[in-house]
């Protein structure tokens, strides 16, 4: 069974189609990057696999089950700035918040939850800063509080909203080195990036959308120049392309 | 005054308002203390502002038919705090737009009811700037049990409405119903504000919620010390402010908002770590201390030299 099965999703928000025609299937280790330009859909492929806005057509099965909140083994990671990073509270206490809805009403945090707690702090290296009020934390460090908050759950599948934007090389690869490892752990990770760079270094697929999935392959197979002029709008000059091809 | 007058005061049977005024200020004020603190922290200071104008029109309904003053705000307060919440759910008109819209139309609605009822300046006065006289025993029980109720709501809630507050889209994604949690805080704080009108009044009841829970967010970055910090300095502002009111024979809401409102300043000079002179102090240029940390990291000479991710 595979761990994503998205089949001719069609999405509209607000009147207009933003969707169309969208199939796409994750397996277990593997990472994705998502590509495409602003406005593509992107965030809202994400949204439609989280089931938090109604789909028009077509279907999305995660672990061969139709996706609803609260009840599908998905770890979400959105964009950072969507946090309320000046909540004061520490970071394990944001980890734990990522099992609010899988504890329910009037419970309690118990045992099993501190482990899961314990376990992804660790799987992030963020163990030695679990008492550190989030707000001092810089970009890369808030990342992975949102990866280890989404890993509480123990999910199979992790989805990541532009988890490079704002940060610099050397962060970006450290977390590039921490999907991967993800993904080979078992699970399927699919980000969507703005970041052409990192998302050919470390994916093991690459998914160009704009409405629609234009291509999907090894980053290696997407040499041909129209499959970006075609997904970004760029002319066949533009740097993205030299870009593409020394990667 | 001396404390002793003052507790004299309090014990003398024909001053029988005075302790009945202290344990109404006290107890609401601990209770807007710990609601504030979402309030503060969700930055929804404009719906307290709001649903405390939308509280006018129902006390100046139970006035005139003499009911509950309490009953009566609780009721209206309530029914705008759903009306922006489902109006809120159309994007077209933001929410502040539409605050600002229900919170003028509520209060005027109030001042017209209002001033159908024989004599109503004086009692007009009294709802908008509190009063310690007056105070029904019946409004003592009601504001115990309200504050009793409200503060079980958010210990049973707590952990739902930091989710929320953190992040919505999370929440939505983990099958948190974020409509009804928003409606259950916008209800608590309408409960809130209007156990305080009594002794506060209308227009300065917002103090009450977000001063106390300001103060203490200045002082602590953990929000359980947080929650307990706010109610604290809240009661001991109302505890402070009924003296002074008492002593000088000044409006009681009035004193102890003002008597909060010294706490927060002096919490805003000398904080421990967020505080301005403690700031100064620490870093001549004033720069934030909680700047990105990795640059640091970065300037070690271990990684200093053509970085391997350049080209």
């Amino acid at each position: 069974m595979r761990a994503l099965e998205i089949e001719q999703l069609d999405v509209d928000l607000g009147g207009r189609p933003v969707l169309r025609d969208v199939r796409l299937h994750l397996d277990r280790g593997e990472l994705v990057g998502l590509l495409g330009p602003n406005g593509a859909g992107k965030t809202t492929l994400l949204r439609a696999v989280l089931a938090l806005i109604r789909i028009r057509g077509g279907r999305v099965l995660v672990e061969g089950k139709p996706a609803r909140p609260g009840r599908s083994g998905i770890g979400y990671v959105p964009q950072r700035h969507e946090f309320n990073w000046d909540f004061p509270i520490s970071v394990e206490h944001v980890v734990m918040s990522g099992r609010t809805g899988r504890m329910g009403m009037l419970r309690r945090p118990g045992v099993d939850d501190w482990r899961a707690v314990g376990d992804a702090l660790d799987r992030v290296q963020l163990t030695g800063l679990r008492r550190r009020p989030v707000g001092e934390l810089s970009g890369g460090q808030r990342q992975r509080v949102l990866v280890a908050r989404a890993l509480a759950l123990g999910p199979s599948i992790l989805l990541l909203d532009e988890p490079f934007t704002g940060l610099d090389m050397p962060t970006q690869e450290l977390l590039g080195e921490l999907f991967t490892s993800l993904a080979r752990e078992g699970r399927a990770v699919l980000m969507t990036t703005h970041d052409l760079v990192a998302a050919v270094d470390s994916c093991t697929r690459l998914v160009l959308l704009n409405r629609r999935i234009i291509a999907d392959g090894r980053p290696s197979d997407l040499q041909d120049a129209e499959l970006w002029t075609e997904t970004f709008g760029v002319s066949a000059t533009s740097p993205l392309l030299k870009l593409v091809r020394a990667a | 005054m001396s404390i002793t007058d003052f507790l004299t005061d309090l014990l003398n049977p024909d001053l029988a308002f005075l302790p009945k005024a202290l344990a109404i200020a006290v107890m609401s004020s601990i209770v807007c203390g710990v609601v504030g603190c979402y309030v503060v922290l969700r930055g929804m200071a404009f719906i307290g502002d709001a649903v405390a104008h939308a509280v006018f029109p129902g006390i100046a309904v139970a006035f005139v038919l003499q009911g509950s003053l309490v009953l009566g705000g609780a009721v209206a307060g309530v029914a705008t705090a759903l009306l922006i919440a489902i109006f809120s759910q159309n994007r077209r008109v933001k929410e502040d737009s539409l605050i600002g819209v229900f919170l003028v139309a509520t209060f005027a609605l109030g001042i017209v009811i209002i001033s159908q009822a024989p004599g109503y300046a004086g009692s007009l006065q009294q709802f908008l700037f509190g009063s310690i006289t007056g105070i029904p025993d019946r409004d003592l029980y009601l504001v115990a049990g309200a504050g009793l109720l409200i503060l079980g709501l958010v210990l049973a809630l707590h952990k739902e409405f930091v989710a929320v507050c953190l992040d919505r889209e999370m929440s939505r994604s983990m099958g948190l119903p974020v409509f009804w949690l928003d409606i259950a805080l916008y209800v608590l704080v309408t409960l809130a504000v209007v156990i305080s009108l009594q002794t506060i009044g209308n227009i300065l009841v917002l103090a009450l919620l977000i001063t106390p829970a300001a103060a203490a967010r200045l002082l602590t970055d953990r929000l359980g010390v947080m929650m307990l910090l706010a109610p604290v300095i809240g009661g001991a502002s109302a505890v402070v402010g009924l003296y002074l009111s008492w002593s000088y024979d000044t409006p009681v809401g009035g004193t102890i908002v003002l008597v909060a409102t010294a706490v927060f300043l002096t919490a805003w000079l000398l904080a421990p770590r967020h505080g301005l002179l403690v700031r100064r102090w620490r870093r001549p240029g004033g720069q934030e201390p909680t700047d990105d940390p990795q640059p640091e990291q970065r300037s070690n000479p271990a990684r200093v030299g053509p970085s391997p991710t350049v080209g």
